[in-house]
């Protein structure tokens, strides 16, 4: 059986996170990720122990954890089992997972945990309904999740990565299983020119991953709105520190101030602009010009308006200009009477909540609108995040596959070799959409090379 | 009126490449065997190219003789031209490939037959299966005449409800003008077996002294040749002829295009499907129309007849369309035509209904092998003809069945893709088709399945104790290079600068020097002065197991958790609409195919991992209960 790894506690942000680690080579996975103040390794650890220590990725230090051992059979799997506790943060997190999986372990599928505690004896009959339904339900919600995944521009680039494999491998293929016919013989160079390039996009849609990057680095955020709606005010309550300067004063803020906030499972990357409003100063216009900038370049608006009285001309720009956005309308002060006509936002269908920033009321309601533009509610979260990882992973698979078919070209290794790699590549790619690899190879000979008696 | 002929164990329905290798190895695993076809002057006929081998179907036939069958001892006493092909590609694609004498392989096979002990040889058409309680218990010909049997193995090829078309015309007709097998479709059909149509062709023959071979390409055999067999001394092959290479031209397209309403394809006449890779000269014109030309190679019969086989103009137009094109060829502008190409239809079944031992799973004791599997190819014929006559004997000597899985050989992946995935169109094999191409090469054929051979009792112990033989002394030398140093040395130094590879600095194993693509074990002969002795083939073994040693070693991890998989018996007319969790449509395709194994299961398209883990906790379950 493979090691297999996953978080086990809710990905949210929470106090402590638990990341699990099963299999043959569970301890001396979990070596290469974790350092113990003692000094001891896992793998020297008795069952049912723990140790005090950091994760780190290579050089840079993730977190202080807690590793608990665990010694087949004594673990919830039956298996060699380590444990560790971290600080929580979905980001940390994450991070210690991959670094698990780049040190051998693989990614678990929907309730393998569980399947592997009823195959090696763990739970009882009675209990092995309940892990065929958690297997069925997880998997249906990933399927489900990778298929809206599939839209993504990301899972396009990768399908078109797969696509020029597939070409090379037809390539190959024909060459190789119709030496007789006049098919072009496959050069090394340019096998070797597709293969980088494939490279480098798969290297590019990595660090650009879409959700994943979501789940590091946090949505990117702008707070806007006409001067002195209470933005600045929303934003510190948001960050909980005074970085904004917050006066009676329209037009104070003049810059763009940033800061990374949870809201609940949520990153916010938030922008406090300045107030978007036709001025004359010089420098004030300088910050309405960044803060319209930064209205095309976020990932969300959080649009604020001043309840207290009837939209004004500025609010009917601003709003104009966040039609196309993912928007939250914020009507702020909301301890005042409502003299603002909201039947705008619904005209235009956008989310609105009531919210008064002096007396933190109204927050969870911004939550729970953000969380429903990128859909990332209690259901859906871990899921999206899970179907996303596994993705990550094919694609790195690919590209390591890749790598190791670049230096054999380069060392001057015969084609059949090269091949086997550039098959495994094909294959991780494939696994995205479930094709098989030797279909689809046999398909790409026939359909471009005229071959046969 | 119906007539009894006696009682045997296994009947072989036709005596084509699949049904001679299932009726020598039913019998000589001791059943006794009666082997039907239609003309005992058609026995191991070659109806298309008078070749043996070729990619990936040269595998086939070094693991068919590594398992105890046939052919490749044929092919080494009948060829006339033999080439390794794919020299310098790899040895994972190296393929071997023989011009055979048709008539003289004909020959051989019948007499084989005929020594065979156990092995009864008759013509007769079979008209009917006899089925009772969903078991085979007997066939009978159209003359009336029933014999009991234990088990059936159809290997019909092209004979099935056989239709020919030449252009406008089509009559009924097995290949090479054979009688075609007129009743059997029909019996099988009654007892509920799912059969379809496809189609294949064959160019025409045409007379040596019409040839001017002085203007074509000429190509020769290898200098030094490979054997099929792993028991033939190659010291005793010799080339004995040539072929030749000539290209079609634009006017030779013209004269197709012009008469493409009098072929039967376009005309929609021909219902069956046919081969993607086998297209014929009409088809590979319309649809890779950008091509100027497309090469044909020009190839003998036989050493007694001035037959040529047109290899690459296979065609169902008329025949004096074919002679217009042909004429337009060079070297071809006096051609005499003494066969004209033609389409064929027939019968075959859906391979899906099959279990990995051949046998049907609804009709215990009925087996299909070769053409009549979906298949295409004398090699891959022959694979399937081993595999159904192995398994029809070992389940009447009640042994356990011999199944080769994907890993093993590409016999395995052959019967595997066509029993899990079927097939649309006529399989024909191919090295891509195999995902563990390295591990599966033709120079370790005999590594990989001559034990399983001579466990069945096809293999002799003497052959088998020179395996092991040759296994130990590789084994003894790997270990001897890789545990030998070799020191730098001036000599040494301006050797490897001159294969373009760095010079040591520093002392190294001589195994190291092997692994670099630029030399081999040959190669350093030189500066190993206690080399032993070694037969060729324990040397090459040496050279390549070390060479590819990381590649090997990681296609073995990929085999090992495979084949955990494959270990895990599924049951037999499961209804999986029953178990838990289970998506509708795997459910409906588990249901469809009834896979033998897990392995299995996870093969079929639209069957999901998370299905398979399901389906791992549901057989924990009701093992338990």
């Amino acid at each position: 059986m493979s090691t297999i790894a996953a978080v086990s506690t809710p990905d949210a942000t929470g106090g402590i996170a638990v990341i699990r680690v099963s299999g043959e080579k569970a301890l001396e996975i979990a070596d290469k990720v974790f350092t113990s103040v003692s000094g001891k390794k896992a793998v020297d650890m008795e069952g049912y122990t723990c140790a005090y220590g950091y994760a780190s990725d290579g050089d840079e230090r993730l977190d202080d954890c807690i590793l608990t051992v665990f010694r087949a059979p004594h673990s919830y799997t039956g298996e060699n089992t380590a444990e560790i506790s971290c600080h929580g943060g979905i980001y940390v997190t994450r991070r210690i997972l991959r670094t698990l999986i780049n040190n051998g372990a693989d990614n678990a599928l929907p309730g393998e945990f569980t399947k592997r505690a009823f195959l090696n004896g763990k739970l009882d009959l009675t209990q092995a309904e309940a892990v065929m339904d958690v297997i069925s339900a997880k998997s249906e919600r990933e399927l489900k999740m990778a298929e809206e995944l599939r839209d993504g521009a990301a899972f396009k680039l990768a399908d078109k990565c797969s696509g020029k494999l597939i070409k090379i491998l037809g390539d190959l293929a024909a060459w190789a299983d119709y030496p007789e016919e006049d098919i072009p013989a496959v050069e090394p160079e340019n096998l070797k020119m597709v293969l980088e390039e494939v490279r480098k996009e798969l290297s590019s849609l990595v660090q650009n991953y879409d959700a994943g990057r979501i789940i590091r680095e946090g949505i990117l955020t702008a707070i806007v709105g006409r001067p002195n709606v209470g933005k600045s005010t929303l934003f510190n309550s948001l960050s909980g520190v005074q970085r904004s300067i917050v006066t009676d004063i329209a037009g104070t803020t003049r810059d763009i101030v940033e800061e990374t906030v949870r809201l609940g499972d949520i990153v916010l990357r938030l922008s406090d602009t300045a107030g978007i409003r036709d001025t004359d100063d010089v420098i004030e216009g300088i910050g309405v010009e960044m803060a319209e900038k930064m209205i095309d370049s976020a990932e969300l608006v959080i649009a604020v308006f001043d309840g207290g009285c009837p939209l004004t001309e500025d609010d009917l720009y601003l709003i104009n200009k966040i039609n196309n956005k993912n928007t939250v309308a914020v009507i702020n002060k909301n301890d005042i009477d409502l003299k603002l006509d909201t039947s705008i936002f619904k005209e235009n269908n956008i989310q609105f909540v009531y919210l008064s920033a002096k007396e933190n009321t109204g927050i969870s309601e911004l939550k729970s609108a953000i969380e429903n533009i990128f859909m990332l509610n209690e259901t859906s979260f871990n899921t999206v995040s899970a179907a996303n990882e596994r993705q990550k992973c094919c694609i790195d698979n690919a590209i390591k596959s890749i790598d190791s078919a670049i230096l054999a070209i380069d060392s001057g290794e015969l084609l059949d070799a090269v091949n086997v790699l550039i098959d495994e590549a094909e294959q991780s790619l494939l696994e995205l959409t479930g094709k098989k690899i030797t279909e689809s190879v046999v398909d790409e000979v026939f359909s471009r090379f005229c071959v046969g008696k | 009126m119906n007539y009894n002929m006696g009682e045997f164990d296994v009947a072989v329905v036709g005596a084509g490449h699949a049904g001679v290798e299932a009726a020598l190895a039913s019998a000589r695993l001791g059943c006794k065997t009666v082997m039907f076809t239609i003309s005992l002057d058609q026995i191991a006929n070659m109806p298309c190219n008078p070749s043996i081998g070729g990619t990936a179907k040269g595998h086939l036939v070094r693991e068919i003789d590594a398992l105890g069958g046939e052919m490749g001892k044929a092919a080494d006493k009948c060829f006339i031209q033999s080439r390794m092909l794919n020299r310098g590609k790899g040895p994972a694609v190296h393929s071997l490939r023989v011009q055979a004498d048709r008539v003289k392989y004909h020959n051989y096979m019948k007499e084989v037959c005929e020594k065979q002990q156990n092995l009864f040889v008759k013509q007769a058409e079979v008209a009917e299966i006899i089925v009772e309680d969903g078991k085979i218990s007997g066939i009978r010909t159209s003359l009336g005449a029933e014999y009991s049997v234990k088990a059936v193995i159809i290997s019909t090829g092209t004979y099935l409800k056989g239709k020919i078309h030449i252009g406008e015309k089509s009559y009924e007709s097995g290949p090479d003008s054979a009688l075609p097998s007129k009743y059997l479709s029909q019996s099988l059909t009654d007892c509920g077996v799912e059969l379809r149509r496809f189609k294949t062709g064959t160019p025409c023959r045409v007379n040596k002294r019409s040839i001017n071979f002085d203007i074509m390409e000429r190509q020769d055999g290898d200098q030094d040749i490979t054997p099929f067999s792993f028991e033939t001394d190659p010291a005793t092959l010799d080339n004995k002829v040539s072929c030749y290479v000539t290209y079609t031209n634009s006017k030779t397209h013209e004269v197709i295009l012009a008469n493409l309403d009098r072929s039967p394809l376009y005309s929609g006449k021909i219902e069956g499907v046919g081969p993607r890779y086998c297209p014929s000269i009409e088809d590979k014109i319309v649809r890779f129309s950008d091509k100027p030309r497309h090469q044909l190679f020009v190839e003998p019969m036989g050493l007694t007849t001035e037959e040529y086989y047109l290899q690459g103009m296979s065609s169902s137009l008329p025949e004096d369309v074919q002679l217009a094109f042909l004429k337009t060829i060079d070297g071809l502008e006096d051609v005499e035509i003494m066969r004209p190409a033609y389409a064929i239809e027939y019968d075959c079944c859906n391979p899906t209904q099959l279990l990995p031992t051949l046998e049907f799973k609804k009709i215990k004791g009925l087996y299909g092998a070769g053409q009549f599997n979906g298949s295409s190819g004398y090699e891959e014929a022959a694979a399937q003809g081993i595999v159904a006559g192995i398994n029809a004997a070992l389940k009447i000597k009640k042994r356990e069945p011999m199944i080769l899985d994907r890993a093993s050989s590409y016999i395995g992946t052959l019967v595997d893709d066509l029993v899990t995935k079927g097939c649309s169109d006529p399989y024909r094999m191919m090295t891509s088709r195999s995902e563990y191409r390295l591990v599966l090469r033709q120079d370790n054929a005999d590594q990989r399945l001559t034990p399983i051979g001579h466990k069945l009792g096809l293999i002799s112990d003497e052959r088998y104790e020179r395996l092991m033989d040759k296994i130990r002394l590789t084994d003894e030398e790997i270990h001897r290079v890789k545990t030998t140093n070799i020191a730098p040395s001036d000599s040494l130094n301006d050797f490897l600068e001159s294969k373009g590879t760095s010079i040591l600095t520093t002392g190294c194993k001589l195994a190291d020097l092997i692994r670099r693509p630029q030399l081999n074990y040959d190669d350093i002969a030189a500066f190993d002065k206690n080399r032993p002795v070694l037969p060729d083939d324990v040397c090459e073994q040496v050279d390549l197991q070390i060479k590819y040693e990381g590649y090997i070693s990681k296609q073995m991890d990929q085999i090992e958790l495979m084949r955990k998989f494959e270990n895990v018996k599924l049951p037999e007319n499961t209804d999986y609409s029953q178990v838990r969790g289970l998506r509708l449509e795997a459910a409906e395709k588990l249901n469809k195919l009834q896979p033998f194994s897990l392995g299995q299961a996870s093969r079929i398209s639209g069957v999901s991992p998370a299905d398979v883990s399901l389906l791992s906790v549901w057989l924990q379950k009701s093992k338990e209960k």
